[in-house]
């Protein structure tokens, strides 16, 4: 299908790195690390922002810089994405070495993790060719001490020749030293002397060769050392980096060429272990890493890994596995369904309390009666709804969410499922980005950039839709509750919850089906290689938890929610209050749709207020409950039983309530989703494509419940 | 005397290995080379999925799950555990 990076946006990864200094006395640094070592972290730390750490993976692309001062001197820090090796086999890869190599920061941060410092070397001395203003932070060194890890920082400083400075970014301990350690590379006042890998003689000697003509061609704008090297394995993708960035064209030189040409082949007929030269390479870093971790890291407790290896072995088992993972997921929904009923009430409760005064008020300063009626019962009772119906969930269901997140687990629902997600012909880390979906589908779609084959990357996109988002579950919390567990008492919220997960199972299944059939047809192709890390399990910080995803999330989705909620219960009250020959236009259209909506076990409000709602879904139910109101007279509404009394008024059984929760599932994604889609895969067609396939699943799977309840007579 | 290969995938949980030759080429062979999985490197055969695939093992210290399509291209030879040799906590 020819998807290259242009038409599944990694596009628009490239030009993030755009800087704008504001004064020359600025100074630049990249902070570059493995993925999982407390990167964002540390950035967030030094910045003092909060850009949504953690918060979805893959986010660091998008919001890549931010600034400090340190004695007087500014510092505009770039978090570069998170890779194990910077010699570009993915785009990631790509952007953080061309960060490193055309983006001229004056320092690079490599931000390591002290648990596993061997493998993070790699990466380190990788840097270290190609740039010799480099500090090593050395992160997580709680984790380490906790793990009874020793490491000799001093010793790893001499054996590297760049400053060390080992941080606990978390607590913020360390970071003086280095913001300190940073500001005397910048400035100089730190002579670095990077020890640089040592390869074969022969190679040696050919790359003083190479190097001295690349001297002449792009003076020391680069290492010349490093570039020769590259040159010399037919790193291509460098090449053409360095002749678009340098304005150079190096195919055309020569001599160079046909000295490299002399050199390969010499090498290819004489060294057999250098056959393979990019593997030769890459061996000999691995090497010297392992040499010097072997120097400076001592494990005083050999079985420093055995809790974690027993509690993998629980929630990774055979038997235990997925049943825990479905179980953490009912209790994270039954704590917020059965938590939010009590604040859901009590804001409903003030929030209407509050009406009744901004009426009194309205009337007592003469403001015209449809004035009145337009703010009060249009804006102002839409934004009412959607914040009593939506705040609470959120701030019980975010924070729990995202301590599944800080403890580790989501990656092992990844391990857990990834078979599935191959049968399907897709990624396992697309699990990841279902989970990042639960809570919004914007953010899930953007968290499917850490998929690396566009193919599995479009159809985690086109998919993640059959997550219910937050949006989307106070419908699916509401209706279950009213409809599905309303007759048995004691049980309603377990009940509830039932329904809820059987609802996400459902979505689950579906996404498996439908990427199953992506894979098939228009994304046809071969499962790309799958590496997924699991990194240890760490102690959640409950404060920066809760702290974080009300902030980050919370506020963030409701905030959207409002402002798309302001203007929509405008256009609905207009809608309704529009007359034309004696029938309100909402009326009239929900009638023509009416006959359609039928078919599906719908009615046409119902679609009507899913059309409306295209803005965001959390204000379906709130427009449905203003339709239905606004053909009935106006009655006060507080509570879930005035709602479900509301909805049977207006021809609802339990088929509708059912069809209704399939179609919050199954339906066209909402604007912001859609523009997301738009602007990551940088194609109206798969935007369209993301649209169409979740709208018709959902046609088709309510009419087969609607028609099939029907023909067995069950409603 | 030569050792009997196996496929890392073939490998019991608990066991090690050493790692004999990548039969990848391209990207994936780098990126297995870039998780330190070079010649001689000690691999421990740690947890199964409850699918039996992907299996997680132990590379240089870091946990890294693999599907049987990649570990069936890295071969590797048995190793007794007093000779998994590197200090990293799992001999």
């Amino acid at each position: 299908m020819g998807l290259t990076n242009e038409s599944t946006g990694m596009a628009t990864l490239k030009d993030m790195f755009n800087i704008e200094i504001q004064s020359p006395n600025e100074v630049v640094i990249a902070l570059a690390g493995n993925p999982n070592t407390g990167k964002s972290t540390v950035f967030n730390s030094l910045t003092g922002l909060n850009q949504h750490t953690g918060n979805w993976p893959g986010k660091t692309v998008s919001n890549a810089q931010g600034r400090y001062s340190y004695k007087d001197k500014q510092y505009i820090l770039v978090d570069l994405p998170g890779t194990y090796s910077i010699l570009a086999n993915s785009v990631e890869e790509e952007i953080a070495r061309d960060f490193i190599c055309f983006g001229n920061p004056h320092v690079t941060v490599v931000v390591t993790d002290a648990t596993s410092l061997e493998r993070n070397l790699n990466l380190v001395l990788q840097v270290m060719e190609i740039t010799d203003k480099v500090v090593l932070c050395v992160n997580l060194m709680d984790e380490a001490k906790r793990k009874n890890i020793h490491i000799n920082l001093k010793e790893l400083e001499k054996l590297l020749g760049i400053p060390v400075v080992g941080t606990t970014a978390r607590s913020g301990e360390g970071l003086e030293e280095l913001k300190s350690a940073i500001a005397k590379v910048a400035s100089g006042k730190i002579q670095t002397n990077p020890k640089k890998v040592n390869y074969d003689k022969f190679l040696e000697k050919s790359i003083k060769e190479i190097e001295t003509h690349i001297n002449d061609l792009i003076g020391n704008r680069l290492n010349s050392r490093w570039v020769a090297l590259h040159l010399l394995d037919g790193n291509d993708e460098l090449i053409k980096s360095i002749n678009d960035h340098m304005g150079l064209n190096l195919s055309q030189h020569k001599l160079l060429n046909k000295k490299l040409e002399n050199i390969r082949q010499d090498i290819k007929n004489e060294f057999d272990e250098m056959k393979d030269l990019k593997d030769y390479i890459v061996t000999s870093i691995v090497k010297t890493g392992e040499d010097i971790s072997k120097k400076v890291v001592s494990f005083k407790d050999k079985n420093y890994n055995q809790l974690e290896r027993k509690i993998d072995g629980i929630l990774t088992s055979k038997t235990f596995g997925i049943p825990i993972m479905i179980a953490l997921l009912g209790i994270v929904f039954w704590i917020t369904i059965k938590g939010a009923n009590v604040p859901s009430n009590i804001l409903a409760k003030g929030l209407f309390w509050i009406e009744a005064r901004l009426s009194t008020f309205l009337k007592l300063i003469k403001a015209p009666i449809w004035v009145h009626d337009i703010l009060v019962l249009g804006v102002y009772r839409t934004l009412a709804w959607v914040v009593s119906v939506m705040l609470p969930p959120m701030a019980i269901f975010f924070p729990l969410f995202t301590l599944l997140e800080d403890l580790g687990y989501l990656p092992r629902v990844a391990f857990n499922l990834d078979y599935y997600f191959k049968k399907a012909g897709a990624h396992g880390k697309q699990a990841l980005t279902m989970c990042m979906g639960f809570g919004c589908n914007a953010a899930g779609v953007i968290s499917c950039r850490i998929i690396d084959s566009p193919r599995e990357r479009l159809i985690a996109i086109i998919t993640n839709n059959f997550v219910p988002c937050n949006g989307r579950f106070p419908i699916l919390i509401s209706l279950a509750s009213i409809f599905i567990a309303s007759s048995t008492g004691a049980f309603r919220s377990l009940v509830a919850t039932l329904s809820v997960l059987t609802s996400i199972l459902l979505g689950v299944i579906i996404t498996l089906f439908i990427s199953k059939l992506l894979s098939k047809t228009i994304l046809r192709g071969l499962p790309s290689s799958f590496t997924l890390e699991l990194p240890p399990y760490r102690k959640p910080q409950i404060g920066r938890i809760i702290v974080g995803s009300i902030f980050d999330r919370t506020l963030f989705v409701l905030g959207r929610a409002i402002m798309v909620a302001a203007p929509a219960g405008l256009v609905i009250w207009a809608m309704a209050n529009i007359m034309i020959d004696d029938v309100s236009m909402l009326t009239y259209c929900a009638q023509f749709l009416n006959p359609f909506a039928q078919v599906l076990g719908l009615d046409g409000y119902i679609l009507m207020a899913f059309i409306l709602g295209l803005p965001a879904n959390e204000i379906v139910i709130p427009i449905l409950i203003m339709s239905y109101m606004s053909t009935a007279s106006m009655l006060e509404l507080d509570s879930l039983a005035e709602m479900k009394q509301l909805f049977i008024n207006n021809g609802w059984t339990w088929l509708t309530a059912v069809c209704t929760m399939l179609f919050a599932l199954n339906h066209w994604p909402c604007g912001t989703t859609l523009l997301t889609i738009r602007k990551e895969t940088q194609s109206l067609k798969w935007t369209l494509i993301s649209f169409l396939v979740p709208t018709i699943t959902g046609i088709v799977v309510c009419f087969i419940v609607a028609q099939g309840a029907r023909l067995f007579g069950l409603v | 005397m030569e050792k009997t290969l196996f496929t890392l995938n073939q490998l019991p949980i608990g066991s090690h290995s050493k790692v004999k030759q990548l039969i990848a080429d391209g990207p994936i062979r780098r990126r297995m080379l870039d998780l330190g999985l070079i010649q001689d490197t000690i691999v421990k055969s740690l947890i199964k999925s409850p699918a039996g695939d992907p299996i997680a093992y132990e590379i240089r210290g870091t946990v890294i799950a693999l599907r049987s399509e990649e570990a069936s291209q890295i071969l590797v030879e048995l190793v007794e555990k007093q000779e998994g040799r590197r200090g990293n906590g799992i001999n």
